[in-house]
């Protein structure tokens, strides 16, 4: 008998993380025969695969975004389910990240390798909350792997936008937010501080937040912005794709106060070279403290840091006496970045 | 603090000036005695206390955190205040026994009396109380360091209006206030009677011209205006005043109300009578004005010693006068303070002080060749010291802060080219759907053949219709998009030619041309003009050397060019 080393198990290859002794990749950048996809954000859920194994959430989102055929086949899997595949058994856990949002737990012998995709172990309404999975290895991203990115309380970012929506009730607010995710814990997040006014959409978002809606997450009454006469949007919150608060469409709001819920927003220049008026640091993303403290609850001796800060990450696993490396995958962004410019409305 | 530390931190991002009104109005209301008042204070650039060193903020860093991720940190934030105040890792502190963060009071106070080596301590127990933006706010306000955007006559407005006040009001009473201003306040809120003012020698808030356009000229009359040369020197404000025993004293202040009179100890005795001048101070010898670059020599100086004095002896050329003993003239017209302040220096009869003398002219072209040769129209011997013509409306006030139509300065060779614009990026605020940022660029011979070079970036000077134009342009002849960069076509027969006036030009070995421009702005769209015949690099290079002729080194009293 051999030893099966972590990357006899899980390797990261050009279409993405392999598990040969299982026959599949976790959240492929290119067609595979068999792909396992932690999340719908479209850097990790891609079309075109043969079969595809997720959630029902990531399935349905999957088939919004791409239609019926993105994938030759599908086989939902439910959070705590075990299942075996060639070698390995896989276990997909809460990632907290967006609704239907796993971690992918791949046990092969006595090893056990979690990667957890993208996550958060922040509280958030639209979601089943991040699960901690122990485990040998742990695969972790690094989009805000830098003691700078300290999230701080989402409800207080919300509270700073309904009181400017107080001081300046004759402007309209437009927030920029990610649609899939962003948008609905947003809204959600309003709703939980008491707003309970109609939140007005971006055409981009409604197909999306209608799924939330039909997922049991309540998030009030909602509008299309499409339509509406300049001046009854006055005093009114809209959410929009980021891109699409500085362009031509967001010309049909009242003297709007362009706000962006993100996790960049907690540094000044990032915030500022958008543009942004309202920096909202809201982020699906575990922020530094949050990445440390889950490393470290793992009990993981090895830590593979994906996309994002890599450096300061591996730096500081290292200092703890951690094993950890970079992997080198391309293809993932921050959702923000990579979401495509949203063309329905941009024109009208 | 972190009430206050909010306010900078909605501030820094909010463009609109209505809006920043609202938003420090709100702030006023809301927050007591006396924090606002040092908040008021610190807007307005009042509060003094030693700045904290950035090497102080850098070893307090260096005890708490690993340099690495430090490192790392700072090379992606880009800014000391922030990178720390972001990734300052809170002490850990028994639950129960958190103290209550800061007030501005108490850090204001605090600062005010703490000595040099208990600020690192106390520095860091203030770290530990406050979140994020205090945090920020703190260490701005601390390395004196808080740029947000907003000027001491819009915090001053927005406190005005607290009590329906005209923003003037409370510019006549600054001086003879101090933070944190419990009694404009109370005066403001109708608690108490309107604050007196008894300062002997107090500085008046300074009165500022309008740059004037070729345009502007056909709405207005000669009739209605004084023209004086306009000298380039430093602008002051000399003030004497009797204090209650009869004393005299007397002060030299800044154009941003900075007392300077310790480096012209010589001015002093010349003032002598009491009353409040607007004028130019100049370098004099043998009776005539010496150039800008002798009496920066005099300016560079720490110590005013006598061989100092002797070498560069100083003179105030006056322009107006303000206060005539106990008088207050600001509201009368411009036309009868011309008529006391030549009363006013006559009596003084002083070799140190004499009177900006008027340019007389009946119509804007006879001003025009005045212009163009001051020495034979009355600046003689001292037309090399003449930066342009000063025009001040005969019937206007005097008033703090840059009025609309009531002085405008007309300055000899203005800057101007034809370039090509090239590159195109969203502005930002009310301005974010447009591309309202230009890059553009002159001709210039390479080993490619002719091509455009950069030589500046502009992002105001055109009306908003002006702006949709170009927006249009841009969107319809866009060749790439970098992100937010848009190119846009710029072909010897395709491409927009923008005219450019700018300030001067310097050597830059970071700019590809080796030029940079100061405040360059779009003065004129040239649809009429093909790309080709824009200006060429040669033209700028000829320009900048006459530019270096020239002094270039600008002083903080003369903040915006003298
Ligand atoms: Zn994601
Ligand atoms: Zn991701």
């Amino acid at each position: 008998m051999t030893i099966m080393r972590p990357q006899d198990i899980l390797l990261p290859t050009a279409d993405g993380l392999c598990c040969k002794p299982g026959g599949f990749h976790i959240d492929p950048i290119r067609p595979v025969e068999r792909a396992l996809i932690t999340h719908g954000h479209s850097d990790h859920a891609r079309a075109g695969h043969g079969a595809v194994l997720a959630t029902q959430e990531t399935l349905d989102m999957m088939r919004l975004r791409y239609g019926e055929n993105f994938a030759g086949s599908t086989q939902v899997i439910s959070y705590g389910e075990e299942l075996r595949l060639g070698d390995v058994k896989v276990k997909f856990r809460p990632a907290g990240h967006v609704l239907g949002s796993a971690q992918i737990a791949v046990t092969a012998k006595d090893t056990c390798i979690v990667a957890s995709g993208d996550y958060k172990d922040a509280p958030d309404p639209t979601c089943a909350p991040f699960e901690l999975v122990p485990c040998d290895v742990f695969i972790t991203e690094a989009t805000f792997g830098l003691p700078v990115f300290r999230h701080g309380d989402a409800a207080l970012e919300v509270k700073k936008l309904l009181a400017s929506v107080a001081l300046f009730p004759e402007r309209a607010h437009l927030v920029g937010a990610y649609s899939l995710g962003k948008a609905q814990r947003v809204i959600a997040l309003l709703r939980k501080a008491g707003y309970d006014a109609p939140i007005y959409l971006h055409g981009a978002m409604e197909k999306i937040t209608a799924y939330y809606q039909s997922r049991g997450i309540d998030l009030g009454e909602l509008r299309p912005a499409m339509g509406m006469k300049k001046a009854a949007l006055a005093g009114t919150i809209t959410l929009a794709p980021p891109s699409a608060t500085s362009d031509i469409w967001a010309r049909r709001f009242p003297d709007p106060v362009t706000a962006f819920a993100s996790g960049w927003m907690r540094v000044r220049a990032r915030a500022r070279q958008g543009g942004v008026e309202l920096p909202l640091v809201i982020s699906d993303h575990a922020d530094w403290d949050g990445l440390t403290a889950t490393i470290a609850a793992t009990g993981a001796g090895e830590i593979w840091v994906t996309h994002g800060q890599e450096d300061a990450l591996v730096h500081w696993c290292k200092t703890q006496g951690l094993r950890a490396r970079p992997l080198d995958l391309v293809g993932y962004g921050d959702e923000e970045e990579s979401e495509p410019q949203p063309r329905s409305e941009a024109e009208a | 603090m972190n009430r206050f530390a909010e306010l900078l931190d909605r501030l820094a991002y909010e463009p609109g000036r209505n809006n920043k009104l609202r938003l420090l109005q709100g702030y006023f209301r809301e927050v007591g005695d006396p924090d606002r008042g040092y908040a008021l204070a610190a807007l307005t650039g009042a509060l003094s206390f030693k700045h904290a060193k950035p090497v102080l903020i850098r070893d307090l860093i260096a005890s708490r955190t690993d340099e690495v991720l430090f490192g790392l940190s700072y090379d992606y934030v880009g800014d000391l205040s922030e990178t720390v105040a972001l990734m300052w890792p809170k002490a850990v502190l028994p639950a129960h026994n958190n103290p209550p963060p800061p007030t501005l009071t108490e850090v204001v106070t605090t600062l005010r009396t703490l000595g040099k080596t208990e600020l690192p301590k106390q520095l860091e127990r203030w770290l530990d109380e406050l979140d994020e933006t205090g945090r920020w706010a703190l260490l701005k306000l601390v390395t004196g360091a808080m740029r947000i955007g907003i000027s001491a006559r819009l915090a001053k407005t927005a406190a005005a209006a607290l009590g329906d006040k005209d923003p003037h009001e409370v510019e006549l009473l600054w001086p003879g206030l101090s933070p944190p201003y419990l009694d404009l306040f109370a005066w403001l809120e109708g608690r108490a009677e309107k604050p007196v003012n008894r300062d002997p020698a107090p500085f008046r808030p300074v009165m500022l011209a309008h740059a004037i356009e070729d345009s502007d000229f056909a709405s207005l009359d000669p009739a209605d205006y004084i023209a004086e040369w306009k000298w380039d020197g430093i602008r002051v404000q000399a003030v004497a005043g009797r204090d209650e025993h009869g004393q005299i004293t007397a002060r030299l202040y800044s154009r941003t109300g900075e007392d300077i009179t310790g480096s012209f100890p010589d001015l002093v005795p010349s003032l002598r009578l009491p009353g409040a001048i607007d004028g130019e101070l100049l370098i004099l010898r043998e009776g005539r004005v010496q150039s800008f670059n002798v009496l920066q020599q005099r300016l560079n100086r720490k110590i005013v010693s006598p061989k100092l004095i002797k070498d560069f002896p100083i003179h105030l050329r006056a322009y107006d006068l303000l206060g005539d003993d106990e008088n207050d003239l600001r509201e009368l017209p411009f036309a009868e303070r011309r008529e006391r302040l030549e009363t006013f220096i006559g009596k003084l009869d002083d070799p140190r002080l004499d009177l900006s003398p008027t340019i007389p002219f009946a119509s804007w072209d006879a001003l025009t060749a005045a212009r163009a040769d001051p020495a034979s129209a009355g600046a003689g011997e001292d037309a090399d010291a003449v930066e342009g013509v000063m025009l001040k409306r005969r019937d206007a006030p005097y008033l703090p802060g840059r009025p609309k139509g009531q002085w405008w300065k007309w300055k000899r060779d203005p800057h101007i080219i034809d370039a090509v614009l090239m590159y195109a990026q969203r502005g930002h605020g009310k301005r974010s759907s447009y591309y309202s940022d230009y890059t553009f660029g002159v001709w210039t011979e390479t080993d490619n053949g002719e091509e455009l070079v950069p030589v500046g970036k502009a992002y105001f000077g055109f009306t908003d219709e002006e702006l949709l134009q170009i927006d249009r342009f841009v969107r319809r002849n866009t060749t790439e998009k970098f992100g937010p960069v848009r190119h846009v076509v710029h072909e010897g027969d395709k491409g927009l030619v923008l005219e450019v006036a700018f300030e001067g030009l310097q050597r830059s070995p970071r700019h590809k041309s080796g030029v940079a421009m100061r405040f360059p702005r779009i003065s004129r769209l040239r649809w009429d003009k093909p790309p080709r015949e824009a200006d060429r690099l040669e033209t700028l290079e000829k320009m900048l050397k006459a530019d270096e002729s020239l002094p270039t080194i600008k002083v903080a009293a003369s903040a915006d060019g003298h």
